[in-house]
């Protein structure tokens, strides 16, 4: 709830604090533009982390707690989609949400749900790794503790959840990282849209940043990489400063 | 019990609460978006609808659709998707149905997406022209030559750095057209192919001191921030008629993908054909320099506009 209110604000603050730096600089935006594409770039990424989080986490968790034949081989497949180049996931999915596609009738191409599609996509593999991770370093007696006094599986489960916290917001964060700044698969799946009057559709700060270059203009796109940084930091600190809270209160 | 399972719910809740956060609060911003159920009572049916445009960057980066679409949206109640992706790009996405109308210049890949049957109802739309640009010292000695096949030629004799866009736009066709005209093949080190789009080949000439060939819209716009110079002049400044960059609208053909919009792609073609349109594009400046020349209002029947060039009705009887 007190979330809300603050998501609607920073796009405005965040235009109110660009101006006067950008003008410094040189680069001038129209009014809206810069907040638009930090709201898109916010929208698209945090949703996608956030519905991958909610896949990644009990999976990791499920992988982690139970011994199964081929487990190292799950292991390195999502090792290696860590690696999975944005630009051919944009592909992928582009083959997928594309009229000629399996989903081509849902429409969804040059669309921000075709956004999050791919940003899914390339965060899944961090987030579910490096929770495996995490789980995986929970020493075996906190799982023997929770069993003996009498624990369901769930509880089991969440009581390594707990235990691996630390590690699991890394994950998320990780993820997010990810997924905010990469420039591929956003450029080619949602088409750096923005409407007539500089509101953004499906531009993000990277796309944004991408244009800005293709056009020489390398001014313009250092003063929105400084925005992108200082929105990752931004989003950084309140995970930390959230997680912190978590656990004292 | 040890087992804290409340906190845990609360802060799973509370991660629930950040995801919704974020989707209500950017739902709320989308004004312009494909849902317009709300004003679609009072306004035309077409309202709401979104019109998907895949172009080229040289007509997108100019700023020119975004300076006249206001007025095409305003009319009909709709939204504009612009997409800049290069000539071969924007013909591709409409290819597999992804948009409802491309604005492009390659005139050679424009009638073959025609002949294809994927495009209908071609327009003459506007044109500026191409320039070979390059440093003010002009190694290769080719300032003011009246021919740009004499001029290319001349850079591959000198071997002097030439920057190609290489990536299958419309003016990475016109250049290929143009080494062909002339006889030669292109290759070696002094020949780099950069894959990127005209404003970052400029750049990448520049810091090189290559030549290049540009069209002259983004070459203005971009003009200020790089020491090439204009060598070989389109035909706008009296250059030779082979530099010219004529521009095309068309509309996908709704035979091939029953899901294009038709038409509202129809009533783009007229409305930007219209005279008032056009008269907004020869008005559109940047840096007090006009840079499309509109085409399509004339007193003269002009037939080759519709169809593919050289295309008779007598070779389809044959």
């Amino acid at each position: 709830m007190p979330l809300e209110p603050v998501a609607q604000l920073a796009p405005a603050l965040l235009d109110a604090g660009a101006g006067p730096a950008t003008s410094l600089l040189g680069a001038s935006f129209r009014e809206g533009y810069v907040g638009s594409i930090v709201a898109v770039s916010l929208y698209v990424s945090l949703t996608a982390v956030a519905l991958s989080t909610l896949v990644s986490v009990p999976a990791a968790v499920a992988i982690g707690l139970t011994d199964f034949p081929g487990k190292g081989f799950v292991k390195s497949v999502v090792n290696t989609g860590m690696g999975f180049p944005s630009v051919v996931v944009g592909l992928v999915v582009l083959f997928a949400v594309s009229n000629q596609g399996p989903l081509g009738s849902l429409e969804l191409i040059f669309t921000r749900e075709a956004m999050i599609m791919s940003q899914f996509v390339l965060a899944t593999p961090p987030i579910t790794a490096i929770s495996l991770a995490a789980v995986s370093g929970v020493d075996d007696g906190v799982r023997d503790a929770a069993r003996v006094l009498g624990g369901t599986r769930v509880d089991v489960a969440l009581v390594v959840i707990k235990e691996a916290r630390y590690g699991i917001a890394t994950a998320v964060l990780a993820g997010f990282g990810r997924a905010i700044s990469e420039v591929g698969s956003v450029l080619i799946v949602g088409g750096n849209i923005t409407s007539a009057d500089g509101i953004s559709k499906t531009r993000t700060l990277t796309t944004a940043i991408q244009l800005e270059a293709r056009q020489g203009r390398y001014e313009t796109a250092m003063v929105l990489g400084a925005v992108l940084v200082a929105l990752v930091l931004t989003v950084n600190a309140v995970v930390v400063r959230f997680g912190d809270r978590g656990v004292t209160g | 019990m040890a087992i804290q399972r409340r906190k845990f719910v609360a802060a799973l809740g509370a991660g629930t609460i950040v995801g919704t956060a974020g989707c209500s609060s950017t739902g709320g911003s989308d004004g312009g978006g494909s849902g317009g159920n709300g004003t679609a009572d009072e306004m035309p049916s077409v309202a709401g609808e979104t019109l998907t445009l895949t172009t080229t960057t040289s007509t997108y980066d100019t700023g020119l659709l975004d300076e006249i679409h206001t007025d095409f949206e305003e009319m009909y109640g709709v939204t504009v998707d612009a997409v800049a992706q290069g000539t071969g790009a924007a013909l591709e996405t409409a290819r597999n149905g992804d948009s409802d109308i491309v604005m492009v210049h390659a005139r050679g890949l424009e009638d073959e997406f025609m002949r294809n049957g994927y495009g209908v109802n071609r327009r003459d739309l506007m044109f500026n022209d191409f320039v070979i640009v390059g440093p003010a010292d002009d190694p290769a000695g080719i300032e003011g030559m009246g021919s740009a096949t004499e001029a290319l030629t001349t850079i591959a004799e000198a071997q002097a750095p030439f920057v190609s866009r290489g990536d299958n736009s419309g003016t990475h066709t016109k250049e290929l057209n143009l080494w062909d005209a002339a006889g030669t093949d292109p290759g070696g080190d002094w020949y780099q192919e950069t894959g990127t789009g005209m404003g970052e080949a400029l750049n990448v000439a520049n810091q090189q001191g290559a030549y290049t060939l540009s069209d002259r819209g983004t070459f203005i716009s971009q003009r200020s921030e790089i020491d090439l110079t204009i060598l070989v002049q389109g035909p706008i400044e009296g250059g030779p008629e082979i530099l010219a960059n004529p521009y095309g609208v068309m509309a996908v053909n709704p035979g091939v993908h029953e899901n294009a919009n038709y038409d509202l792609a129809m009533a783009y073609i007229g409305w930007i054909t219209s005279p008032g349109v056009q008269n907004a594009i020869s008005d559109y400046q940047v840096n007090g320099e006009q840079l499309f020349f509109p085409e399509a209002v004339s007193e003269d029947p002009d037939f080759q506009q519709y169809v593919p060039e050289g295309w008779s009705s007598d070779d389809a009887d044959a």
